[in-house]
């Protein structure tokens, strides 16, 4: 089910272990799967295990198990706020609560439209940045005062 | 972000953002040799890691285990062996390999090879936190570079010598950190931490010999071998050598990293760092990453930052990240949200752990929240004794400590939140305390 494009991504990741261990490529797999399907269904996670030629419950375990992995459908952008002990010191907690109040959802939860899916997230090893906000797993936002959130929202379509 | 300050730099010269980080860039400011001269020089392996035995280099990833030592415990001989470089960066407070990355990523490329060709591994694998992606394509793009350059891959230099790198991005696990769940990481399972012994450099990666090392040591190898042994020993004080980098957070003027000495007073950190905000009081300060026993401004004052002062004052220098709280902080709130955070990561497979930090957090949450029962307290005491060393890896013990730190600091504090249901420092202080800031650079 996943495009030649992503097949190639793969392959790139294979070929960085030994020749027996595929396996280890199975978390660069399920990222770029999820990359092109926006998030991991069943479907997604067993074809990248018959890809590597590993069972379906080991790729699933790995899926299940960190926490950028999307099991459930997200909005066109996901953003994950955090909200640690060194972010909620200079507005981790505030930035969240803008979000919220902005977006009308709460934590883990999409807006009506499809646009935002909104998460809480744990240390993404910038706090000296703080507020932070990784977008759709990939983009970290650093100093998201409320001027700097409006401004990526209106630049997420 | 760019290095804040420094005091007598070493890791952090020439750093300049994104601009400086290329191959030809790093090759202008002496890198690659200390690797050219260890090839064209036929340096014996146990020679380099004699060299960084007695230049006194620890781990600088928490532990601070002697790196030497650790390369010695690697079976001389063939065979396949490998070298992983933890770049899992996730403790709350720590963002200084995520910058050295950005800076300097062919440091920890050189430094890599070096210990390769020191342990005799033909390959190694970078492990980067999944929440930093655009640095995972800097690597990658780094490596391309030091590839092409004849740096990495086969016959090095002419030398005879392979060593194949690569980067292998993590996707949101507290745990990996932990080395042995890194290497299950690494190998496509589940991030859950290995039974020790073995130890890595005996059953390590594919249940091989494997020497893991932190980012910023691996950084600071090529260093130590320019400038030797002797002169790196010669910085900082006595059993805490050379340089470390500091990532300061919380409540100052200037979060980010800075550079200096092992042995610094503390006090001369905070001033690099801006201050406390606003003028205000400091109160507390975890000196190593959310799992070191916070402790008050007053001892906090007095110590200097190196592994021995901050292991007499009670906690750990661990990672070297430095959060500071002022007096606008609640010590129940703060623990609450880092109690939070080991209960959301806690792997599952200890039941000391897993049902341990749920309870932990509960319990703390309850008090927060006015709810707090007489005994609560020694409740949580008990539970951490319950919980150290009752499990497999160390995470357990990292929720514990941050419990009876704050606990032994700040009883009256829970005490007080329990009596009354309420906070002694009023929401809107707090609030006001810990709002937006911006920092100002």
């Amino acid at each position: 089910m996943l495009t030649t494009e992503s097949i190639q991504k793969i392959d790139r990741e294979i070929a960085k272990y030994p020749a027996d261990q595929k396996q280890s490529a199975v978390m660069a797999a399920l990222a770029i799967a999820q990359e092109e399907l926006g998030w991991l269904p069943s479907e997604a996670i067993e074809s990248v295990a018959d890809y590597l030629g590993i069972p379906p419950m080991a790729a699933y375990e790995v899926a299940s198990f960190y926490n950028m992995y999307d099991l459930k459908p997200v909005g066109r952008h996901k953003l994950t706020v955090c909200t640690n002990l060194p972010c909620m010191l200079s507005g981790g907690v505030d930035a969240a609560e803008y979000l919220k109040k902005k977006l009308g959802i709460g934590f883990n939860e999409t807006t009506p439209d499809g646009r935002f899916t909104l998460k809480e997230g744990e240390c993404m090893g910038a706090c000296g940045d703080a507020p932070v906000m990784l977008v759709n797993n990939r983009h970290m936002c650093a100093s998201m005062l409320p001027e700097q959130i409006d401004k990526l929202l209106e630049e997420l379509k | 972000m760019a290095i804040l300050g420094t005091i007598n730099p070493l890791l952090t010269v020439g750093w300049n953002g994104d601009a400086g980080w290329r191959l030809q860039e790093y090759v202008q400011r002496g890198g690659y040799k200390a690797l050219r001269r260890i090839i064209e020089e036929k340096i014996p392996a146990a020679q380099v890691i004699d060299e960084v035995k007695k230049s006194g280099l620890r781990g600088r990833g928490g532990a601070g285990f002697p790196t030497g030592l650790k390369w010695s415990f690697m079976p001389k001989g063939e065979g396949e062996k490998y070298i992983v470089c933890n770049t899992d960066e996730g403790e709350p407070g720590t963002f200084k390999d995520r910058d050295i990355l950005r800076n300097n990523p062919h440091a920890v490329i050189e430094g890599m090879v070096i210990a390769g060709y020191a342990v005799g591994a033909a390959r190694g694998y970078n492990y980067i936190h999944g929440e930093i992606w655009d640095l995972y394509k800097r690597f990658e793009e780094a490596l391309d570079e030091a590839r092409a350059a004849g740096f990495v891959g086969k016959n090095i230099l002419g030398s005879g010598f392979d060593f194949e790198l690569n980067a292998h991005h993590g996707y949101g696990a507290y745990v990996c950190g932990e080395e042995s769940a890194l290497l299950e990481s690494i190998e496509g399972k589940k991030g859950q931490p290995r039974f020790k012994p073995p130890f890595p450099a005996a059953v390590g990666l594919y249940n091989k010999p494997t020497t893991i090392n932190n980012t910023e040591t691996f950084s600071a190898v090529p260093f130590v071998l320019n400038m030797g042994a002797d002169a790196y020993l010669a910085i900082g004080k006595q059993n805490n050598a050379g340089t470390k980098l500091f990532s300061v957070s919380g409540h100052v003027n200037r979060p980010g990293n800075y550079e200096i000495p092992l042995g610094t007073p503390f006090a001369a950190l905070l001033e690099l760092a801006g201050g406390v905000r606003g003028g205000r009081k400091l109160k507390a300060v975890i000196p190593g990453g959310s799992s070191a026993p916070v402790l008050p401004a007053e001892i906090i004052m007095d110590c200097t930052l190196d592994y021995d002062a901050i292991s007499k004052a009670g906690s750990m220098l661990g990672s070297g990240a430095v959060i500071v709280m002022d007096e606008t902080t609640c010590m129940v709130r703060a623990l609450e949200r880092l109690s939070y955070f080991y209960h959301e990561e806690s792997c599952g497979q200890c039941t000391p752990c897993r049902e341990g930090t749920r309870w932990l957090y509960e319990i703390v949450h309850r008090i927060e929240h006015g709810k707090g029962r007489p005994g609560d307290v020694d409740l949580l005491r008990g539970l951490t004794t319950n919980i150290m060393g009752r499990t497999i890896c160390a995470l357990g013990d990292a929720a514990s400590m941050p419990v009876q730190g704050f606990l032994k600091h700040y009883r009256d504090e829970f005490e007080y939140h329990i009596e009354h249901g309420k906070c002694l420092v009023p929401p809107e202080v707090q609030r006001a305390g810990s709002t937006f800031f911006k920092a100002t650079v």
